[in-house]
């Protein structure tokens, strides 16, 4: 569905992406995931014909970005990072305006906006204008014009910011439905949000596919990223030799606290647990034992930790 | 089909907006004034002139006038630049041409409808006078497809200034510069002391004053009319790569 190749996007002598290459199947949920400023808007704007490359390749549904943009725009659903709508239309009379300009006329037009506003769940809004409309209202307006002409391809840019967790689930939901009939690619800098609704995931960092993989893949090497946190109250030195001969801990890190408990901070091999082993060791040694627990992660630690392994 | 579906959101937005009703109302008090002038200087004595011709030659006229263009058309392209609808409106399969036409259409029949109002002048002048406001269909007729013209002309001036910008202010001082720099040439006779024929015929060729003033007194010449028209085309297709030009300006 997707296909690019060598693709470049330089602003003003900023090279925001640089030479990537990736393919997306048709019928895939491809996510991409990034820190800010990675390159993703600017590789969907080129996807969805709003940017040109600088040099390289794209094309969607075999049709060439640059030279068939509007066959590719006729063929791809596209929201924007920031869904601008314009604010004196009401929902309805904004919808009908986007199906009509995408070639959908006459009793079409009237289908698919309702057919849209139900899968969106805006019939409540329907008659208010855009610009009294809530942040979250706006999004899924943006969402609803994407899916107007049920597009072969649906480009999201970061569909869930600024939305209420509650709105949040609702949207994870109606993509993992949406991603039955179409193929899609979303941006994101959220981990659970590519756990939860992609099928591949596109690690993108300066500009650059840094990985691409399974969100399992990803989630176990997030773990292994994480290590194992654990407070004990013992001889610091003691428990660090301890831990340290567990098996498949590779380093451990022990500090002693300001009330006398020690905090233990083990890194592992990816296929090993080390918590089960710590639980037993404090209970044979009698060492109280009052935390233990996965160290929850940043992403920017995942991208360093990708990153800096030098995988492509 | 798209072009027609642009045009009305064109026509929509204007008239779904306070500033369009604000500029009616002003501009509507304008020509009112201007026409009670008109008429309160045929009542003072017998005059050469028509009343059409009075309307449509006063310093009342020619300021509402040339102020009318920036504040039409500033808002055509910098507002989507600005607001970002802009993406929405390029990812949607329609043409860079269908856009930039839409745009200064939907602006021209805004300036149309502000006109509408006063024919309604001349009418109830006739109504209530029994005379002809203007002594003749020509010049009546004249008047008004001048207005038109020029219209066209100082609109896609316009188009250009705000397809350059996303600050609407800007594209309003730019296009007021360029509209009255235009306008005003033809007054170049008046301060160059030793102007050469030829100056002064290209000059002449620019002086919408003029043009106005032979076309309300129904006198018909094809010069101005090649002229606006060819002007007009022109600096659409400059709009047009304008416009285009934003992508590899980014």
């Amino acid at each position: 569905m997707i296909k690019v190749e060598g693709l470049t996007k330089k602003y003003a002598g900023i090279t925001a992406i640089d030479a990537i290459s990736f393919s997306v199947e048709k019928g895939e949920i491809v996510g991409f995931l990034g820190p800010n400023g990675a390159g993703k808007s600017t590789t969907m704007r080129i996807l969805s014909c709003f940017l040109p490359a600088t040099s390289g390749k794209a094309s969607v549904a075999g049709f060439d970005v640059a030279t068939q943009s509007r066959e590719v725009r006729s063929r791809v659903g596209y929201m924007p990072e920031n869904v601008a709508l314009y604010p004196e239309m009401r929902v309805q009379e904004y919808l009908e305006y986007r199906a009509a300009l995408k070639g959908i006329r006459g009793r079409t037009n009237r289908q698919r906006v309702n057919a849209v506003k139900e899968l969106c769940s805006l019939r409540d809004v329907e008659s208010k204008l855009i610009g009294a409309l809530s942040k979250g209202y706006r999004q899924r307006v943006g969402l609803a014009d994407a899916l107007l002409h049920d597009p072969d391809l649906l480009i999201l840019d970061e569909p869930t910011i600024g939305l209420d967790p509650n709105q949040i689930r609702q949207v994870r939901q109606l993509i993992k439905d949406l991603g039955k009939r179409h193929t899609i690619l979303l941006s994101t800098h959220i981990l659970p949000e590519v756990e939860m609704t992609c099928s591949r995931v596109l690690i993108i960092d300066r500009g650059r596919i840094a990985a691409s993989d399974t969100p399992e893949a990803l989630a176990g090497r997030v773990r292994t990223a994480g290590g194992v946190r654990a407070e004990i109250r013992a001889d610091s030195s003691a428990l660090d030799k301890e831990l340290s001969s567990l098996a498949g801990v590779r380093k451990s890190e022990v500090q002693t606290l300001e009330d006398g408990w020690c905090a233990c901070t083990l890194r592992t091999d990816a296929e090993h647990d080390p918590r089960e082993a710590v639980a037993k060791l404090a209970a044979e040694r009698k060492w109280p034992l009052r935390e233990l627990g996965r160290e929850q992660v940043s992403l920017e630690r995942v991208f360093a930790e990708i990153t800096q392994s030098g995988e492509r | 089909m798209t072009f027609l579906t642009l045009l009305n959101r064109e026509i929509r937005a204007y008239f779904l907006s306070p500033v369009a009703w604000i500029v009616l109302f002003f501009f509507l008090l304008l020509t009112g004034f201007n026409f009670y002038a008109g008429v309160a200087a045929l009542n003072r004595g017998p005059s050469e002139v028509t009343v059409v011709e009075a309307f449509f030659n006063t310093i009342f006229f020619w300021f509402g006038f040339v102020l009318v263009f920036p504040i039409i058309t500033m808002r055509l392209f910098s507002e989507e630049y600005k607001m970002g609808t802009i993406e929405p409106l390029m990812t949607a399969p329609v043409r860079d041409s269908q856009v930039v036409l839409a745009k200064f259409c939907g602006a021209l029949v805004f300036y149309i409808v502000l006109w509408m109002p006063s024919l309604l002048y001349f009418l109830v002048f006739t109504w209530v006078t029994r005379l002809q406001a203007a002594g003749a269909a020509g010049p009546f007729i004249g008047a008004y497809a001048m207005l038109l013209l020029i219209g066209m002309f100082y609109l896609s001036v316009g188009c250009l200034a705000s397809a350059l910008t996303r600050n609407q202010i800007v594209a309003a001082v730019m296009s007021f510069s360029a509209i009255t720099l235009l306008f005003f040439m033809g007054l170049l006779t008046f301060f160059i002391l030793n102007i050469t024929p030829g100056l002064r015929e290209m000059t002449g060729y620019f002086s919408a004053l003029e043009h106005m003033a032979e076309a309300s007194r129904g006198f018909f010449d094809t010069r101005p009319v090649v002229f606006y028209l060819s002007l007009t085309v022109f600096v659409l297709f400059l709009t047009f790569h304008v416009f285009q030009s934003r992508r590899w300006r980014s």
